[in-house]
């Protein structure tokens, strides 16, 4: 079978139901890194210990949060492949790598999904803030948008670092600062949709787009790029 | 016996030639012009006093840094993008980027310094300094992708890749981080202060410093590219000698 009778999108569909499948056989994400997540957002109000200021800064708190699950999200995915070189005998295979990123971002992003919904039910519960029905449908758009943009950036230096085989430590070197915009976009988002700070709904449309632009833009340049970012 | 071709050393091979060292020369000698203009012959400013002078190294620091971050860029993509993929582009965008990362962590202190006289503080969430700032963190990111081994090659399409991506973020930074602050503080400490109006050989001075310092940055560039050549070489050197010591233990 030729590289050509498969589609970039069979492999990326492939790519990512494997690995959403191994994360639902080993529930590694739901036993392990979910807790993670609960227990930094309990950590949080013990540090800050004042009601008013959990609600203020909430938004920011749950992308913190999501954040640093990401960084473990994305070191256990790129972990299975490079456990049995499994990336060098995906390359080996000549599966188009631009399939192998949008698979594995796809499964990134569905994972942190997961994870978002978890983290905003209990900022509501832990922090006290409070979600309208329009809220709502803006949080959910921000956190689709917001997922593809650290989904993306996720792969395509998780790759860089699965590849280039023991460094999976540049992670957060090099992922943190590429995703502050997303941080910084999906926080004022979420305090629109929130209520917090005195921001209102319409306020948090705007962030929106400068979302969009960043999943779109690293969409793009990360399916041209990983090829090269884990060659041997 | 050794029978192995000596290895290059960088004894033999000097990096300096007849023209970098009169570059050398030029720019030890501005360096200490502008020392001079900057400590005794200009006077002091009228508001901010003699941190006026933390100026003449500030402005030319940050200048350079960014000048060097956009021709690690450039460089990065004559790689990429090169029919040749010459390794010598990938050489000055490393040498330019280690260069940048120096002068923009010399940039951020004495920023930091003269804020903390005229502001009050070290730091402010200006849009300009967060940048600069992210932009620091993002190009020692780059140096570390640079490190993680491999043939040179694919150290230059490794790195070459996260420059350019480099590039795409940055804007995004800023424009993220200037929306951030619109929208939730008001108009940021740092304002264009007019500094127009400035006494002539204070501009002067200002204007030789980036000269300088533009002349120092290549002077490093030039120098670091050609001891990072000599590096790649004792890198193909130390592997040949390698084959040929198992070739001669198979003989």
């Amino acid at each position: 079978m030729t590289q050509n009778s498969i589609s970039t999108m069979s492999i990326a569909r492939a790519i990512a139901t494997k690995d959403l499948r191994i994360e639902w056989r080993s529930k590694v994400l739901v036993n392990q890194v979910l807790p993670f997540a609960g227990i930094v957002m309990v950590l949080f109000a013990f540090a800050l210990d004042n009601d008013g200021i959990l609600q203020r800064v909430a938004p920011g708190l749950v992308w913190l949060a999501v954040l640093f699950s990401s960084l473990i999200i994305v070191q256990r995915t790129f972990a299975i492949e490079s456990a049995d070189n499994a990336l060098d005998a995906i390359k080996v295979a000549g599966v188009s790598s631009a399939g192998v990123f949008l698979g594995k971002s796809v499964a990134l992003a569905v994972q942190l999904l997961l994870f978002e919904c978890v983290l905003v039910m209990l900022s509501l519960v832990l922090y006290q803030v409070q979600l309208s029905w329009g809220g709502a449908v803006l949080l959910v758009t921000v956190s689709v948008l917001a997922n593809v943009g650290i989904a993306t950036m996720g792969a395509l230096y998780g790759g860089l670092g699965a590849a280039a085989k023991g460094r999976e430590t540049l992670l957060p070197l090099l992922l943190l600062p590429a995703v502050a915009p997303v941080l910084i976009a999906a926080t004022r988002a979420t305090e629109s949709a929130f209520g917090v700070s005195g921001a209102t709904l319409g306020e948090g449309w705007p962030w929106v787009a400068l979302l969009a632009v960043f999943g779109a833009l690293f969409g793009f340049g990360g399916t041209l790029a990983f090829g090269v970012l884990t060659e041997e | 016996m050794n029978r192995f071709r000596p290895l290059p050393s960088p004894l033999d091979t000097p990096t300096g030639t007849r023209a970098s060292r009169g570059l050398g020369i030029v720019v030890l000698l501005g360096l200490a012009l502008l020392t001079l203009l900057g400590l005794f012959f200009t006077d002091e400013d009228v508001v901010q006093g003699s941190t006026v002078r933390l100026m003449y190294i500030h402005v030319p620091t940050a200048w350079v840094a960014y000048l060097a971050f956009i021709v690690t860029a450039i460089t990065s993509a004559m790689y990429m993008w090169g029919k040749q993929h010459s390794l010598t582009f990938d050489r000055i965008a490393g040498a330019s980027a280690e260069v940048g990362v120096i002068f923009m962590g010399l940039c951020l202190v004495t920023g930091s310094l003269w804020g903390r006289i005229t502001w009050g503080t070290y730091w402010q969430w200006d849009p300009r300094l967060t940048t600069t700032a992210f932009l620091f963190v993002t190009y020692v990111g780059y140096l570390a992708v640079r490190d993680l081994g491999g043939s040179h090659q694919q150290r230059a399409k490794r790195s070459g890749v996260v420059a350019l991506l480099a590039v795409l973020e940055i804007p995004l930074v800023h424009f993220s981080v200037v929306l951030w602050r619109s929208l939730h503080q008001e108009a940021s400490v740092l304002q264009p202060n007019g500094d127009v109006s400035m006494d002539g050989l204070m501009l002067f001075s200002l204007l030789f410093g980036v000269v300088v310092f533009t002349s120092l940055f290549a002077w490093m560039v030039l120098h670091r590219q050609r001891v990072l050549t000599l590096a790649d070489a004792i890198d193909d050197g130390g592997l040949e000698a390698a084959l040929q010591e198992r070739r001669n233990e198979a003989n």
